[in-house]
């Protein structure tokens, strides 16, 4: 539609530069159910974020009694009684699964709810907003203070916000390194100096980024860097909730002491512009910039409320019932939008990966044996005419206790094992040890009559039984043998 | 719902002025720091620059104030494993070689240190995998010449066999019976029939039952009444299946009528005590330890 464009030479409001200078939001005070439900998804998320660290979990004295803990240098991974090794990772690929489909769930049903109530970014920055309306007072004390020339008052009000903010950003990323070693330790070797560097470097990297993405750069993190807003599109539809501004009531707009019969409900008083964390005027409809925090709900609820009009001029709402509500006709019940297929499959696939995940860690299996047939020689012939076969044997213990494990070798008629560095006599059996929530690798030797020799090639089976009686684990491989030995049978 | 308002006449960021084929480029400014950001990043390129190795020149390269290098920290990285390493080399050195396998760490480090050394000077006779050749012994097995316990596979690594100038060495000597006319043609060929029996091998039963005389004159007093072997001498087993140069007929009789005498060099002079500890650890794990 090149007629409705603006034509070329004015290029924009900004003077035709590809750039612009950011426009500082103000954002207002305001209270309601949509606030209020927002300070405790902050209270909760941050809380989580703050405690989880310093939760005990007692597994005993071979393994690390944090809760949750993100082990890097021994590579295991603990959440309460789950413990996770490395190549169980897909654990984390399906918990990183559910919560992209998660996302694509709630985004659908309810539009960018991540966005506007739990994204980091949200939080963070609310937190500090908090801070700078204790410090420097609501949005139009702040645009005075903006406005005036620098004081001994202005000074010491901006100082006082940054240094708190700076605080903040400090110990944000002072929790995070808690989730990756003994929490108790590290918070002591912080203060003493004794931490490594990298915990050192990671509370830097991360204060810088508290600070300057929630003091400084706030909404622009999510209009210019965040690519979620850009794939929204994609999950939202005529159905989605999303915060909407009727306008078929609200418009024309105009003041509420007017006495013009013809105007809308909307009284311009700009109380939803004001409160925007990202600046907008929800009244030009659905953008990119909107996080749908709902506070312009509030902020207009408080407006219509006084004025003794109809509540929800702002509201969430669909494209679908919204255009249903214009045209007066009655609206289906809210739970019909919300339980339509695209969701519903959704939630289908959701749930049955988190089912598949849960069916696979309650059965999963604590021990394990790898087995690799050495291939260089594959086979010694002994004095006596046995061959004998060299085996590398990894027994897995993921309990987190020393345990012991019987190998024993099925598939040839009088096989015997023994391990050449402990020099054991050859026996159908041995037991070996296996040290606590880790692996521990043996060479095991394998020696065979020749009457029970068939083919150059016979398939054989490692048997790992837990002297504990805690769990069986095998692994198939191969026993080979000259062919002069095979054909003297 | 209102209409775009980038496509309004009300609002929205205009076009940059391009077009092309009628599709018009819409001017959506960058915030200006984000300018000042890729400015930053030249400036921080910059500072690189001057602090480290950077730019390729004639001869080399700009090798940057703080004078680090990749080659540095890999030198560092590896004066580090070394210092490491002469901990438990400490131990091995100092702890009698039949104790070692009391100390499953050390003898695991042993092990290790002598795979890699042998890789380096044992495979060219003894193979890759140790498992030897034909006049190569083959270490994997459980038949020793001079014999495999940790203190004797010790011995034959310093000393090796059948070195000149060394008096430790292991020495022995078959006569060539047939060469040296100690034994006549069919002589031999009787003793090979018996040694083919010997061994449990398709063999002349009559010539056998001559050549177990001529055994017990000419071959026992080192390879045993019985053909046992005896490692004093370093006289191999004739009874078992593993044979140094062949157990077929053709073999046995080549080596009756010619003799052998495989050499070993004496390690003692090229290698550290150190290194040949650890052979001797890797050499008995193998599987024919005693």
């Amino acid at each position: 539609m090149p007629g409705v464009l603006k034509p070329a030479p004015q290029m924009g409001d900004n003077g035709g530069s590809l750039y612009k200078k950011r426009e500082k939001v103000h954002p207002k005070k305001v209270d309601g159910p949509f606030r209020r439900f927002k300070w405790a998804v902050l209270f909760l998320t941050l809380g989580i974020y703050y405690i989880t660290p310093w939760l005990r979990w007692d597994r005993g004295e071979f393994s690390p009694d944090q809760a949750v803990l993100v082990d890097l240098a021994h590579r295991r991974f603990y959440f309460g009684p789950i413990e996770i090794w490395p190549q169980e990772f897909y654990y984390v690929a399906g918990l990183l699964i559910m919560a992209g489909l998660g996302l694509f769930l709630v985004t659908t049903s309810v539009g960018r709810a991540w966005c506007g109530y739990a994204c980091p970014q949200t939080v963070w920055t609310d937190l500090f907003m908090v801070v700078e309306r204790w410090i420097e007072g609501d949005r139009n004390e702040r645009i005075r203070l903006d406005k005036a020339p620098m004081s001994a008052g202005k000074f010491a009000k901006r100082t006082s916000k940054h240094a708190v903010w700076l605080l903040i950003a400090v110990l944000t990323g002072g929790a995070w390194v808690f989730y990756f070693t003994d929490a108790p330790t590290l918070l002591r070797e912080l203060f003493t100096g004794q931490a490594p560097f990298v915990a050192y470097a990671t509370i830097g990297v991360l204060t810088f980024t508290t600070y300057s993405l929630a003091g400084l750069m706030r909404e622009q993190v999510c209009t210019y860097m965040c690519p979620w807003p850009r794939i929204q599109s994609a999950m939202l539809d005529e159905d989605s909730f999303i915060v909407t501004y009727k306008d078929w009531r609200g418009e024309p707009r105009g003041s509420a002491k007017s006495k013009d019969a013809g105007l809308g409900d909307c009284v311009d008083c700009m109380a939803c512009v004001n409160v925007c964390p990202t600046g907008i005027d929800i009244r030009n409809g659905p953008q990119l910039e909107c996080i749908t925090c709902a506070l312009c709900i509030d902020a207009c609820n408080d407006v219509m409320d006084k004025l003794g009009r109809p509540l929800d001029l702002i509201g969430y709402s669909t494209l679908n019932r919204d255009k249903a509500e214009a045209k007066g006709e009655a609206l289906q019940p809210i739970w019909k939008t919300l339980l339509r297929p695209r969701v519903l499959i959704y939630f289908a696939v959701w749930s049955a990966i988190g089912i598949a995940m849960l069916v696979v860690l309650a059965g999963r299996s604590r021990m394990d044996i790898h087995v690799a047939q050495e291939r260089n020689p594959v086979y010694v012939q002994l004095s006596d005419g046995d061959i004998r076969n060299s085996y590398t044997v990894k027994l897995l213990n993921k309990e987190a206790r020393p345990r012991q494990f019987e190998v024993s070798v099925s598939g040839l008629q009088g096989a015997r094992l023994s391990d050449p560095v402990t020099g054991s006599e050859p026996a159908a059996t041995v037991r070996l040890d296996v040290r606590p929530d880790g692996v521990d690798t043996y060479r095991l030797q394998v020696r065979a009559p020749v009457a029970s020799l068939h083919a150059e090639q016979t398939d054989i089976r490692f048997n790992a039984h837990a002297v504990d009686g805690e769990g069986d684990a095998m692994e198939t491989t191969r026993f080979s043998a000259p062919a002069s030995a095979v054909a003297a049978q | 719902m209102s209409v775009d308002p980038k496509h309004s006449e009300a609002g929205g960021p205009g076009t940059t002025g391009h077009e092309w084929d009628g599709i018009q480029e819409l001017n959506n400014p960058l915030p200006r720091w984000w300018l000042w950001i890729f400015y930053a990043t030249i400036a921080f390129a910059l500072v690189w620059v001057v602090l480290y190795p950077a730019i390729p020149v004639p001869g080399g390269y700009t090798r940057g104030t703080l004078g680090y290098s990749t080659r540095g920290q890999g030198e560092q990285a590896l004066a580090d494993l070394q210092a490491d390493r002469n901990v438990a080399l400490k131990g091995i050195d100092t702890i009698p070689l039949n104790e070692l396998k009391d100390h499953p760490q050390l003898m695991q480090a042993a092990i290790e240190g002598g795979r890699s050394a042998f890789k380096v000077y044992c495979i060219q006779c003894h193979g890759t995998g140790a498992a030897g050749a034909k006049g190569y012994p083959n270490l994997n097995d459980d038949d020793w010449l001079w014999g495999g316990s940790m203190e004797e596979i010790h011995a034959t690594i310093v000393n090796g066999a059948r070195q000149p100038d060394n008096d430790n060495t292991h020495v022995s000597a078959m006569p060539a019976f047939g060469r040296d006319g100690i034994l006549t043609k069919g002589q031999i060929g009787d003793v090979v029939e018996h040694v083919l029996a010997l061994s449990g091998q398709p063999h002349n039963a009559a010539m056998a039952v001559r050549g177990k005389d001529v055994f017990a004159a000419q071959c026992a007093s080192c390879h045993g009444p019985n053909g046992e072997g005896m490692r004093e001498f370093g006289a191999p087993n004739l009874k078992d299946g593993i044979w140094l140069y062949g157990g077929d007929r053709a073999t046995i009789t080549a080596t009756v009528t010619n003799s052998r005498a495989g050499v070993m060099p004496a390690w003692k002079e090229k290698l550290p005590e150190s290194t040949i500890r650890q052979l001797t650890a890797y050499v008995h794990s193998l599987g024919g330890g005693e």
